[in-house]
């Protein structure tokens, strides 16, 4: 396919600009000649030049809106698109970033309500939304962390992280100034409690903690770990990269954790990477308070405006997760930096505000019983997963999964040399996007498969039965696997050239 | 299959390789059955000379187009020589790990702890219970 560069045509344009009916200034006196360029080489090209272009490019490309998209660890689930709808309203996507706030009450009412919705689903004391996303709601918790010590006069200087985490932990735990040691897994896949024993000091500030783990499996001494780490004065940081696995079912907070972030993008359905972007909000305990980021929204006259109460459902059991309930009266919302002990702005204005409109829908559309059903068919789809393919390929932790399920590609190997990124290539041919591989790096040719509640039997179905069919093939045909994908534009990329010698830049001829 | 794994040298559960020059100095590098593991090997962060790193603390970092892996000091000490050559060309750890793929030189600060690393079988004996 030609880039858009390679179509362009000198005077080809794509809009007619009417006559300036304003006297012309002169651009090297206002901004300055040595600020403009002149070789930029824009693209030239006509409206069906462009339109064409960019569907042909969108008709390359791969999301769930076109397909079964079990990336573990990211939740690709369905983005109903009602979400997308309320974003769009003018009143949100009209309102100048600079506003007054008595002009944008409404917007700050949602962010408001949008903070107590999660508080309540993660029982948490506070939440921020600021973060622009995960990784940055990871760094955020881990200053507040740092600046907790900081006001205790403790100079702690390790953070923990299991090996089975996600590699932004590490990376938040050392760009926060802290050394990061290695916590082991033990066999069953859960926090290897005499280890964890052994490392924990009062030289530690934190243990960074994804629970359900990138295993998929629930940490079941969460409590012990809880006491272990406070017993000597730490923090339990918790990664929500995998809520999806226990919105409405537990909470964070009852847990032990002082300190979580969530991933919009992943568990509230808006979308992910480049048709984001991401939000990353961050909540904490009691503890921790003091240290959130400013601007927080404060509500003026809030008296007695915001109860929980205990659904009850068609069954007569009282749910768990207590819905939270706003009393509408006159109240008006308004920007606070009044705390003394704040780490101060991690962000521009208020996060991806847009993000959080999409995530407030999606909460306020499925409701406290609904949000618990996602949670329960996540669950379930994935340990249907599970129990089909375990006689096809090695499963290195045979135990009920949470959201996802993780295989190994060793059997495939050993029996006719067909690696785990064969498998990947070969599920393209059969319409699917890949799980992710090699990932987690305990588990040596991983394929991690999390299929999300939205897909139905049949999807599942379908899915299994591909992969079924690519094990067959590995035994019997392992050519077929190993030259795969067939079915795409290009086939296999030479991605070590990639890495090493990236070339990403055109160069007119 | 890896590479035999030299019995001129010594090797750490991490799957380092040492050589002894027998003046203070070492030389340190990952075993072929690391580079096997890691794969297309395509960026290596070395650290700088005269960093002072403690066992089992980060030396190097390994960027395979696998994963990004920690290299962890097999022993403690001073950086004096690092493997230049390796920004422009990772793939020699790949080609020829045991010799010019090498890391880093170091002085080390306590030379007793020579004496807890593997031999050549010590550590074949090793990689045999983790592949059960």
């Amino acid at each position: 396919m030609e880039l858009i560069f390679e179509i362009s045509k000198p005077g080809r344009v794509a809009a007619d600009v009417p006559a300036s009916d304003v006297p012309p200034v002169n651009i090297e006196n206002t901004i300055g000649s040595k600020y403009l360029r002149d070789e930029l080489d824009l693209p030239e090209v006509a409206e069906i030049d462009l339109v064409r272009h960019y569907t042909n490019l969108s008709r390359r490309n791969f999301g769930v809106d076109l397909g079964f998209y079990p990336l573990g660890s990211c939740t690709m689930k369905y983005n109903p698109k009602i979400n997308e709808n309320v974003a769009a309203l003018f009143g949100f996507t009209g309102l100048h970033p600079y506003a007054d706030e008595k002009f944008a009450q409404g917007n700050l009412q949602l962010i408001y309500e949008m903070q107590k919705y999660l508080c309540a689903i993660f029982g948490m004391a506070e939440f921020t939304l600021q973060p622009a996303a995960g990784a940055h709601g990871e760094l955020t918790g881990v200053m507040m962390i740092k600046k907790y010590f900081e006001k205790k006069g403790q100079n702690r200087r390790i953070i923990l992280i299991p090996d089975a985490a996600h590699g932004t932990n590490p990376a938040s735990g050392a760009l926060c100034g802290f050394d990061t040691v290695e916590l082991r897994s033990n066999s069953e896949g859960g926090v290897d409690i005499e280890h964890l024993e052994s490392l924990m000091t009062e030289d530690v500030a934190a243990l960074m903690l994804t629970n359900p783990n990138t295993l998929g499996l629930f940490e079941r001494n969460i409590e012990k770990v809880a006491a272990i780490i406070h017993g000597k004065g730490g923090l339990l940081y918790g990664d929500g990269a995998n809520a999806n696995a226990f919105m409405g079912k537990t909470r964070p907070g009852d847990l032990g954790f002082d300190v979580i972030q969530l991933n919009l993008h992943k568990t509230f359905s808006t979308p992910h990477g480049g048709g984001g972007p991401g939000s990353g909000p961050v909540g904490v305990s009691q503890t921790l308070v003091d240290f959130l980021p400013v601007p927080r929204i404060i509500k003026k006259d809030s008296g007695c405006d915001w109860s929980e109460n205990h659904l009850t459902n068609r069954d007569g059991e009282t749910s768990y997760l207590p819905l939270p309930h706003i009393i509408l009266k006159d109240s008006t919302y308004a920007w606070s930096s009044d705390f003394p002990h704040t780490i101060g702005r991690v962000r521009a204005f208020y996060g991806n505000f847009n993000v959080v409109v999409k995530a407030y829908t999606y909460i306020r559309s499925l409701g406290a019983e609904g949000l618990k059903h996602a949670t329960e068919m996540a669950v379930l789809n994935a340990n249907y997963i599970k129990e089909r393919l375990k006689s096809y390929f090695d499963l290195p932790y045979d135990r009920v999964c949470m959201h996802e399920c993780v295989f190994s590609g060793n059997r495939q190997v050993a029996e006719s040399g067909v690696h785990t990124s064969d498998i990947a290539k070969r599920l393209i041919d059969y319409g699917y996007h890949p799980p992710t591989i090699y990932f987690p790096l305990i588990v040596p040719e991983a394929m991690m498969i999390e299929p999300t509640e939205t897909e139905s039997k049949e999807t599942l179905d379908t899915f299994c039965d591909a992969m079924i069919a690519i094990a067959k093939e590995a035994k019997e045909n392992p050519d077929a696997v190993h030259n795969a994908p067939v079915t795409t534009p290009v086939s296999r990329l030479d991605e070590v050239l990639a890495a090493r010698k990236p070339d990403v830049c055109w160069k007119k001829s | 299959m890896s590479k035999q794994n030299p019995e001129d040298r010594l090797y750490s559960r991490e799957h380092e390789w040492v050589i002894n020059n027998g003046d203070g100095t070492v030389i340190v590098g990952i075993t072929d059955y690391a580079q096997e593991m890691l794969t297309d090997i395509v960026f290596v962060d070395l650290p700088e000379i005269g960093r002072k790193v403690v066992k089992k603390a980060t030396v190097a970092v390994i960027e395979s187009v696998k994963s990004v892996s920690d290299v962890f000091a097999p022993l403690s000490g001073e950086v004096i020589e690092v493997n230049a050559i390796l920004e422009n060309t990772p793939e020699l750890i790949n080609q020829d790990a045991f010799g010019e793929g090498w890391l880093v030189k170091m002085r080390l600060s306590d030379e007793n702890e020579l004496s807890m690393l593997l031999t050549a079988a010590d550590y074949e004996e090793m990689l045999k219970e983790e592949n059960n």
